[in-house]
């Protein structure tokens, strides 16, 4: 299987991997998925209270190259939305951006079920109501 | 970094590297030259007994049989050759089930086999047989008393592989075929992994029925063989490919001569360097394994005692193995026993028989050293495969969770 440039590109200059402070009341965290099925993801968001915008967002993915590539692009796209924002990205439009082939449909879901329980994580930190839980779209 | 990570490549290393040899490996320049005449000039059909052109054809596979045969101890009228290993293994299983079934209908096999003898089992199970299918123990290998236990009186044939295909380990064929003759049951092997790297030896081995390949050492793709004995016991089979009585009956189709003539050029070439190659290859493989055995978390997997020599499968623990690979594919050719790599999303079965958990299956590979690979190559490969193992791990939350103390299995992860 070829991959996309989108995906080489941002498999081997992944943006915005590292850490967040999980302790942080401002900081949210989401781990998704499992080792036995071959991936996991923790993606983190950093809100700017004054402003209300994702001011920082931080993965890391055990994955196949597509994986590294969906939560890559999530950070990207996370940083300077706002939480509301950030929720209205779907899992096709990380399909589409990456070209992922259907076997890696996958791969998108989990980056936006990590995207979402992050900003679970943010909202419950916050005294907000947890997010009615939605099934990404496989 | 420090050892061989720091060494200088020499200009000359030609990329890619090619180390995924038991998938396939490249045909010896020796063997074409030996092949080609008989696409051509001698372009004969072997079974023409009234023309020149039938007679020099004929001869040819005469003279491969005798090559091929000789590598393995068997006698020439023993080898029936196929299309490949797969076609021999369909042949041995469903043949013997069809010609013994008066005796029995019982087929004991391992979990690990290759699928061309898994599911030709399954297949007999849907004609009315009835197959066990062992389980091994955590090094690869059968344990002999579970063997024995298994066997019924019904029990017709036991059939279980020479050497592994993805962790190379090499089954106590000999013990297996004590066992079986003890008990009068036919002993099948598929050795397309061990033939010409390992001394094969039908006769002292005591194997009764043996499938081999010929692109998997060096020759064309193809071409394979299927042994059958003839003497204590006689061995009979009942054909699965009707038509001319070819190959004595057992494997009618006009014989594919210039894949035959570079088979058996292949066996020979095996047989005069198997020896000093085998050696060569086992001291290469050791150095790749100490190489990556340097990483923290890295664990070999199968008996690294009895094992071919060329094959080493390693798990990287906390990376995932379609992940390692894209990191160096460009320059590096191998496998994985990931799910990802696969259509089925499951990972190596033959792993998860071994007792490894997904996690550890999903994060191996495997590699398959051969004739031209070359100590430059392997040094490569060990600086490549090391510095996208460190990268991954940097980018892994479970490395990261790992070196904090936590203990990953008691997280409850969200299955997907």
């Amino acid at each position: 299987m070829a991959y996309s440039d989108k995906v080489l590109d941002h498999y081997h200059n992944p943006q915005n991997v590292g850490t967040l402070d999980k302790a942080k009341a401002n900081v949210g965290t989401g781990l998704v998925g499992a080792p036995e099925c071959g991936d996991v993801m923790r993606l983190q968001i950093e809100v700017d209270e004054a402003t209300g915008l994702i001011s920082d967002a931080k993965f890391k993915t055990f994955g196949c190259g597509s994986a590294i590539a969906s939560s890559s692009l999530a950070t990207e796209w996370l940083k300077g939305k706002t939480v509301d924002q950030a929720l209205e990205i779907d899992n096709m439009d990380i399909v589409e951006e990456l070209a992922l082939p259907p076997v890696k449909i996958h791969c998108s879901v989990l980056a936006e079920d990590a995207i979402k329980a992050a900003i679970n994580d943010y909202r419950v930190k916050n005294g907000m109501e947890a997010l009615v839980e939605e099934k990404a779209h496989h | 970094m420090n050892g061989p990570q720091c060494r200088h490549f020499t200009m000359d290393l030609k990329l890619p590297i090619y180390l995924d040899n038991n998938a396939t490996t490249p045909m010896d320049p020796r063997v074409l030259e030996a092949m080609l005449p008989y696409f051509t000039e001698n372009f004969g059909n072997a079974a023409s007994r009234n023309h020149s052109f039938g007679w020099v054809a004929e001869e040819a596979v005469d003279y491969a049989r005798e090559q091929v045969a000789k590598l393995i101890g068997a006698d020439p009228k023993e080898i029936i050759f196929t299309s490949g290993a797969t076609e021999a293994d369909n042949l041995a299983i469903k043949g013997v089930f069809e010609m013994y079934a008066s005796k029995g209908n019982h087929i004991i096999t391992l979990t690990t086999e290759h699928k061309a003898v898994l599911d030709t089992c399954k297949h007999v199970e849907k004609m009315g047989g009835e197959v066990t299918y062992l389980g091994v123990q955590q090094d690869g290998l059968v344990d002999l008393a579970e063997l024995e236990a298994a066997i019924r009186p019904e029990t017709i044939l036991i059939a279980i592989m020479y050497g592994n295909n993805e962790v190379g380990v090499l089954q106590p064929v000999r013990e297996i075929a004590t066992l079986a003759k003890k008990h009068g049951i036919l002993f099948f092997t598929d050795a397309t992994q061990a033939v010409g790297k390992v001394p094969v030896d039908v006769l002292k081995d005591g194997i009764d029925l043996m499938a081999f390949s010929g692109h998997k050492m060096y020759g064309p793709k193809g071409v394979g063989a299927f042994y059958v004995r003839r003497k204590n016991p006689r061995v009979k089979v009942t054909a699965q490919m009707d038509g001319g009585g070819h190959e004595r009956g057992m494997r009618s189709g006009t014989l594919n001569v210039p894949g035959i003539v570079g088979f058996g050029k292949a066996c020979e070439l095996c047989m005069q360097e198997m020896e000093q190659e085998a050696a060569r290859l086992s001291k290469m493989r050791d150095r790749l394994e100490a190489g990556l055995m340097a990483l923290e978390e890295a664990y070999v997997n199968g008996n690294t005692e009895h094992r071919l020599p060329h094959v080493a499968n390693i798990s990287f623990k906390y990376v995932e193995g379609e992940g390692l690979m894209m990191g160096f594919n460009k320059d590096i050719a191998l496998s994985s026993g990931s799910a990802c790599t696969s259509a089925s999303l499951e990972p190596s079965y033959v792993l998860k028989a071994l007792g490894l958990g997904d996690d550890l299956a999903h994060s191996s590979l495997r590699f398959g050293l051969g004739r031209f690979t070359t100590d430059e190559q392997i040094d490569f490969t060990i600086n490549a495969v090391s510095k996208t193992v460190l990268k991954l791990r940097e980018m892994s939350p479970l490395w990261e969770m790992w070196k904090e103390g936590v203990d990953l299995e008691k997280i409850e992860w969200a299955h997907h």
